[in-house]
């Protein structure tokens, strides 16, 4: 979370595989693969997603660019999708006749955008202290709490998020905290609870925050107030889970007597061990990102993405190895000092070295223009003569994040059996003036720029200017 | 050396340049001798001994102007030591002028010129009344040789965020600042008496109030953030009452008002990709930017983020992409900022007699995939490097160069 340091003090304040086979593994499934199931070991069920698909008639887009994020750019290209899922794809696409049909012509078709990095919901509009509930800033190690039961579903920038084309955002707890809590993973649709679009059988993820913001909460009470301080925080705290793990572990097994006591801190850092629950890490400076993996090393889990990570360029043959991705922006940068060295390459050198690159945003307002911020990452690579091609770059708001979320099976490329998340663009959505025409999530068209009746307004708009 | 730079003339020829003051001239040529534009069009002689630079197939355009930001008053913005861009503890604070807090040395500078930001306003921050904004140029070793315009704005906020200024209370805001006004009128005229101490006790220091004559006397612009609708509308009847030369930033609102800003004749300073409700505007919208063109209304661009100025040209983009034309949003981010810090006379376009603050470009400069080939201020080719370039060198190849 960062503050918008403005010049006139007026606007925003805002909180906060290389390898072409990454994405998609699926072409040709009737039905997609079902991801892990949100259960903890030996506890059951908990707090289940009521998602549920929007009815909708069978809808045809034709003659228009497709960009499948799987490796094709497909001109005068058609897409068919119905019950939700993708039928179709390619230059002969014959519509059934009960399909709506839309004109692409002129138009370019994507996959629907999905940012690992959001705190809408969790800090949502009007931004007052009503809504500041994105930080339990009352411990530095927070495992126990989910970002699920912060998240408002009125908040209004969840509609301006839609216009942008998202489809699906991984809801975070702030930075405050050395470990904050767990994330929501949701289809972006409205809804009266965030139970109604939590995406059904997705990874929780665990933050975790290196660096600057821990130690800046709690240096002046109790702790940490270094970097050293940080480690040692995350440390002890994964020595707990590891008893805990083992104790819940063996009972799971034999059932000998009474159940370990449930902790909830405990809970969600044990899945982490176990493999259940991604850990994404904030972290910027490539030194500490490196700290981070030897934590990981000593505890036996992966780091699924770094977040931020305005460093990543200078280890990027580290984090291909390790098979850990980047969250990042384009080009922010200085705003901070662990921010001080962000460069326009960063996404390429990271790419071009074989890691998996997604642009983020971190901000409300960011994410309404991912896909312009991978377009500027993308140009400015080529420029420094690193060759990204326009499919890695459309992969860096699709296909990436959706493998950061563990939804790779099943969202962020355009392949038949995957959802029907799916965005029309007025114009190639890697240039800063295309505007998603019409976004589809599971089928459901959620907005229309063309249509007041397909563009929803949450609660809180209601009656306002 | 100054006056060997001074000396060289430069020939941009072939290019499609966009002068901004008339329509843009095919394969044409800009002159410029001395650190100004010597000479603009399609039939203009190149001087022997010209360094002649090859723009075939680019675009030329006047370097880019932001008027928003903190160039060189700050370094990291969560670092405070390295900001100076506040007066702590005066919430009237008109006669502080940020221009010996800028830093020529700073590493933003070289970050966001050669991505074609030539000039910007540095800001100061504040209460009720901020202090003078000055006007630079990214270039120079030292803030005389960076110095556009000193003052170029007296800056005062009617936004929620001077509330704590005037008791709590937007109201308490505006009366404040008449007071402040009032008070500044009754200095003029009785200085004497204050020296001599035969006035009441007025409502800010004598150097404020002296600050703010030219202010009274229409000569130097107040530049009033507001935001809703309403405050925008106290900052009109304010500026009226006072016959000020009001600019308004931010503006959020204003799309609901065109006509009564146009008719006023009041220029606006906005961020066109800016639209995350607030209760300071909750109307706060994309289209703001075209919807005040529309109406009338002169309107330049900003970028906030103090760092990422460079984005000036994704705002402009966006701008367009909301409604605005290219041409409009073009102007909104050279002659119209121009225009509006009184610089016109020498900034913003592509006019003999002007300023060589000039870009070259491989394309649309508000489009991604357009890159920079060169970048002029005051007639000094600007090298495109910074400390970013720096450490991609460093880090291009791994294990890097140490």
């Amino acid at each position: 979370m960062r503050h918008l340091s403005t010049a006139f003090a007026l606007l925003v304040f805002a909180a906060g595989a290389g390898c072409a086979s990454a994405g998609a593994r699926t072409t040709n499934a009737a039905a997609p693969a079902q991801a892990t199931a949100t259960q903890d070991a030996g506890i059951g069920p908990q707090y289940p997603s009521t998602y549920q698909r929007h009815p909708n008639p069978p809808v045809l887009i034709r003659n228009a660019t497709i960009m499948t994020a799987a490796g094709q750019e497909i001109q005068g290209g058609s897409i068919l999708f119905r019950d939700g899922r993708i039928v179709a794809v390619g230059a002969n696409v014959t519509a059934p006749t009960d399909a709506t049909i839309v004109d692409g012509t002129g138009k370019w078709v994507t996959p629907g955008v999905i940012d690992t990095h959001s705190h809408i919901g969790v800090y949502a509009a009007p931004g007052t202290f009503g809504e500041s509930d994105g930080n339990e800033a009352t411990s530095p190690v927070t495992a126990e709490v989910w970002a699920e039961h912060s998240f408002w579903p009125q908040d209004p920038q969840i509609p301006l998020a839609i216009a942008g084309g998202v489809t699906t955002i991984q809801a975070l707890p702030g930075s405050a905290n050395l470990i904050g809590g767990r994330s929501a993973v949701l289809k972006l649709v409205p809804a009266r609870s965030v139970q109604e679009m939590k995406f059904p059988g997705a990874h929780y993820g665990l933050k975790m925050a290196c660096g600057e913001n821990p130690k800046r909460v709690y240096g002046n009470r109790g702790g940490p107030s270094t970097r050293m301080g940080n480690m040692a925080g995350y440390r002890a705290a994964f020595i707990a889970a590891q008893g805990y793990r083992q104790k819940w572990d063996k009972w799971n097994k034999d059932h000998q007597g009474d159940p370990p006591e449930r902790n909830l801190r405990n809970e969600s850092l044990a899945e982490v061990l176990r493999g259940n629950i991604y850990v994404q890490n904030h972290c910027y400076r490539a030194d500490e990102m490196m700290q981070m993996l030897d934590l990981a090393h000593e505890f036996g889990f992966k780091i699924r993405s770094f977040h931020h990570a305005v460093e990543a360029y200078k280890i990027a043959d580290v984090l291909a190895r390790e098979g850990t991705a980047v969250s990042i922006w384009s080009d922010w940068w200085g705003f901070k000092e662990e921010a001080m060295d962000g460069i326009y390459e960063n996404a390429a050198l990271v790419q071009q070295a074989g890691g998996r690159v997604v642009i983020h945003s971190d901000d409300a307002s960011g994410i309404q223009r991912l896909n312009q911020e991978a377009a500027k990452a993308m140009y400015h690579g080529r420029r420094a003569g690193i060759p990204i091609t326009r499919d890695q770059a459309v992969r860096w708001f699709t296909a990436n994040p959706a493998w950061v979320l563990g939804l790779d099976s099943l969202v962020g490329t355009l392949e038949p059996g995957k959802m029907a998340d799916v965005v029309l663009w007025s114009a190639d959505p890697l240039s800063v003036y295309a505007r998603a025409l019409q976004v589809y999530n599971d089928g459901w068209l959620v907005y229309d720029r063309n249509d007041p009746a397909h563009q929803p307004k949450t609660d809180f708009s209601l009656g306002q200017p | 050396m100054i006056a060997f730079l001074l000396a060289q003339t430069i020939a941009i020829t072939g290019g499609t340049v966009y002068p901004v003051s008339g329509p843009k001239i095919e394969n044409a040529t800009v002159l410029i001798r001395d650190g100004r534009i010597a000479a603009v069009g399609a039939n203009v002689a190149v001087p022997a001994g010209a360094t002649r630079i090859d723009a075939s197939g680019k675009w030329v355009t006047p370097g880019l102007i932001d008027g928003a930001g903190q160039m060189g008053l700050r370094e990291i913005g969560a670092v405070q030591n390295t900001n100076e861009a506040t007066l702590r503890g005066n919430e009237v604070a008109a006669s502080f002028n940020v221009l010996e807090g800028i830093n020529p040395a700073s590493t933003l500078i070289a970050v966001n010129r050669m991505e074609g930001i030539t000039t910007t306003l540095a800001v100061p921050n504040g209460s009720l009344i901020w202090g003078q904004a000055v006007l630079i140029d990214l270039d120079g070793a030292t803030i005389e040789a960076m110095r556009v315009k000193s003052p170029a704005a007296m800056v005062a906020d009617l936004s929620e965020a001077a509330k704590d200024a005037g008791g709590g209370s937007r109201a308490g805001v505006a009366q404040r600042l008449r007071r402040v006004l009032n008070d500044a009128r009754e200095y003029a005229t009785r200085r004497a008496d204050y020296r001599r101490r035969q006035i009441q006790d007025l409502s800010a220091s004598a150097a404020d109030l002296e600050a703010l004559q030219p202010v009274l006397r229409g000569e130097l612009p107040l530049l009033v953030v507001a935001n809703r609708r309403s405050d925008i509308e106290t900052a009109l009847r304010i500026a009226q009452e006072y016959k000020l030369r009001l600019i308004l930033a931010g503006a959020a609102e204003g799309w609901m008002i065109p006509d009564e800003i146009a008719v006023a004749g009041v220029p606006v300073l906005v961020e066109p990709m800016d639209n995350i409700p607030s209760f300071d505007a909750l109307g706060i919208r994309y289209e703001n930017a075209p919807l005040l063109a529309k109406g009338g209304v002169k309107v330049a661009l900003m970028e906030t983020t103090t760092e990422n100025t460079r984005d000036l040209r994704q705002q402009a983009g966006n701008a367009v992409a909301s409604g605005m034309t290219w041409d409009q949003a073009l102007r909104a981010v050279t002659l119209t900022p121009a225009e509006i810090l009184g610089v016109a006379d020498r900034y913003g376009s592509l006019e003999a007699g002007k300023v060589a603050n000039v870009v070259v470009w491989t394309g649309d400069p508000f489009d991604f995939s357009t890159g920079i080939e060169h970048v002029y201020i005051r007639g000094r080719e600007i090298p495109l490097r910074s400390r970013q370039t720096e450490l991609l060198e460093r880090y291009k190849t791994l294990p890097p160069k140490y």
